[in-house]
């Protein structure tokens, strides 16, 4: 009773980089409330599954498994979660903001009358005093995340519904062991018990999932580019210093929205953060909500026409000219210069 | 098989493009230089609306949308693309509602607009990228939902056959109607204003809207009742005032902050050929690249 609960998401029997994110968010949340910190998967065919959950530190694992319940579809999910959380009262459910949690996350929120904050950006733990009614509140969970475009940030809280619901995007926590060799308890959900056979009444009639093909947030080099690069054959540029010196190539939303490169290569609060060795902006202006996904990056270049570009205040190099003059001797003088 | 639709939309600030002008000098946003804009999302939802009447005929489109009493030009905007009708709630009541007010009122206006076959709305909104309101209205009318819809390809007896666009695929479901589709803006997109539709409807108003207006005007509302525009309060669709607005919200705001980033000191290069020979040396002098 009131602990905390991650959603475990599961593709060909691995459990999701995004929820092993939360389950290290989730311990140390669940460490500062004195609570057990709890992991729910639900799927076909689990056994074994907790080996990958238990060294991110989950007390207990749940595990629905039934081959209906493979892939995905929103009713039978809901309803386990409904059920569960009925009994279980869990202060705070985390799950990822992907197109499962923020699938899911809504309907059970609506079914529970519970508060869900989509793609929070920070948790923390903290009190709060509602004015009004005289209450005040201990050890809420802040679901901190940007509004209105990026342009601010709000703190949201649930005072009196439960659980408190948040999702959180892949790459926006860190993902670290807690202890390799810790355990915990299974716990096997019968499935009959939670779904009802009227629950199955989407068919998954097909499907192709891919692995995805770029992996910006594990690079430790990332080439961006913005609006300024003015079009996909510019961002080819990119690409040739990227294959020079071994980085990924990303992009803001300004640019994958203009339809020069794909979605999976978007930084900031819409698309990955990342946090490389080495940032090098291209013609990116830095709208706040790109910023917010790139500036724990430990060296930031901006290469920018616009001397004024708000980029340059949180860059530690700021080169001012045309990517496409700047970026040719990029390349050409790491040829001459590296072994 | 004729259907029934309702196309959920939303007003929205514009807020992919917040230029300078659009920040005070406090730093906080000016919400008045944003130019009020239809969902781009819910325009995609409302095309796949448009493409579902053009297969099924005698289809009819009802917007809904949610607002202060200006939003109806989403509804007029709708109306020049093909839709057939619709409703704007609009009620001081519903101020300051988060998803579950809002989906919950959403909902008790659907109740309202008697029997339908099929919800559409955009996957998301971009004033809150929150992506919930969907699934919510879906579970408050305790019927199915199949969000990140690309292509609504047929409805065949009360059948639909829907692809679905994720993160990282994409997935072919069946589901049988009544049901809650929302959209991606991947999807097709919006067909353009029609003239015809836009002679015909541009004197579409609200009762709000139709305040001031003089005798030969009223004359023109009652000899065209197309042009009448539904709008309705919290009484009309029988909303519970402690489930809407504010008091409906169990999520509180309870702090916003202006982002404000800290500035570094930078260094400023020239695109000179001895600047870059120079930062690329020291780039793999200090091991961050090479």
């Amino acid at each position: 009773m009131n602990n905390l609960f991650v959603y475990c998401e599961i593709e060909d029997g691995i459990i999701a980089d995004v929820s092993l994110e939360l389950l290290t968010k989730g311990r140390s949340l669940a460490n500062q409330l004195n609570c057990k910190l709890e992991a729910l998967v639900i799927g076909s065919n689990l056994q074994g599954v907790e080996k990958q959950i238990f060294p991110y530190g989950a007390d207990t694992v749940y595990l629905v498994d039934d081959a209906r319940l493979y892939p995905y579809t929103s009713l039978p999910h809901t309803s386990v979660l409904i059920k569960l959380f009925k009994e279980q009262k869990p202060q705070i459910c985390l799950m990822g903001a992907t197109s499962i949690g923020r699938d899911l996350g809504p309907r059970v929120s609506s079914a529970l009358h519970s508060g869900l904050t989509a793609d929070c950006t920070s948790l923390e733990i903290g009190p709060h005093e509602e004015k009004k009614a005289g209450k005040v509140y201990e050890n809420l969970l802040y679901q901190i995340r940007p509004a209105f475009g990026g342009n601010i940030v709000a703190t949201i809280v649930n005072p009196e519904c439960r659980p408190q619901m948040a999702t959180v995007r892949e790459g926006v926590m860190k993902k670290e062991i807690f202890d390799k060799n810790h355990q915990g308890t299974v716990v096997n959900l019968k499935a009959s018990d939670y779904v009802s056979d009227s629950d199955f009444v989407v068919d998954v009639i097909e499907r192709h999932m891919e692995k995805s093909k770029v992996n910006i947030k594990g690079s430790p080099i990332i080439i961006a580019g913005g609006y300024g690069m003015g079009s996909k054959e510019n961002f080819k540029l990119l690409f040739d210093l990227a294959g020079t010196i071994g980085a990924e190539v990303g992009a803001s939303r300004a640019a994958v929205d203009a339809g020069f490169v794909d979605h999976d290569r978007q930084i900031g609060q819409t698309g990955v953060t990342v946090r490389p060795k080495l940032y090098i902006a291209c013609g990116i202006s830095g709208q706040i909500q790109h910023i917010a996904g790139m500036q724990e990056s430990s060296m930031i270049i901006a290469i920018n026409n616009d001397e004024n570009a708000p980029i340059n205040t949180i860059a530690d190099y700021v080169i001012t000219g045309n990517v496409e003059d700047v970026i040719p001797k990029l390349i050409k003088y790491y040829k001459k210069n590296s072994k | 098989m004729s259907l029934k639709i309702i196309v959920l939309a939303k007003q929205v600030p514009d807020t992919r493009n917040v230029g300078k002008d659009a920040m005070t000098a406090e730093g906080t946003v000016n919400r008045a230089a944003l130019p009020a804009i239809f969902n781009p999302e819910d325009l995609n939802a409302l095309e796949q609306a448009l493409q579902l009447k053009e297969q099924n005929p005698g289809t009819t489109i009802s917007l809904l949308t949610m607002g202060p009493p200006r939003a109806a030009e989403i509804i007029r905007e709708g109306l020049f693309r093909g839709a057939d009708g619709g409703v704007l709630l609009t009620d001081r009541a519903f101020a300051g509602a988060d998803t579950l007010a809002t989906s919950y009122a959403l909902a008790c206006a659907v109740k309202a607009m008697g029997e339908f076959d099929l919800i559409l709305g955009g996957r998301q909104a971009i004033d809150g990228d929150t992506a919930q309101v969907g699934p919510q209205v879906a579970e408050k009318l305790n019927i199915a939902q199949v969000t990140y819809a690309e292509k609504i390809e047929k409805i065949e007896n009360g059948e639909s056959t829907i692809k679905r666009r994720l993160e990282r695929g994409v997935e072919v479901v069946k589901a049988k109607l009544p049901l809650v589709v929302t959209v991606n803006g991947t999807a097709d997109e919006c067909r353009p204003r029609n003239a015809k539709l836009i002679q015909k409807y541009k004197y579409a108003k609200t009762n709000s809207e139709k305040q001031n207006i003089d005798v030969s005007e009223q004359a023109l509302y009652e000899k065209r009742p197309y042009l009448n525009l539904t709008e309705w309060s919290v009484k009309d669709v029988e909303a519970d005032l402690e489930q809407v607005g504010l008091s409906g919200s169990p999520t509180k705001v309870k702090r916003i902050e202006n982002v404000i980033f800290q500035a570094k000191e930078s260094k400023q290069i020239s695109d000179s050929d001895n600047d870059s020979e120079e930062l690329v040396k020291e780039l793999i002098a200090n091991h961050t690249i090479g």
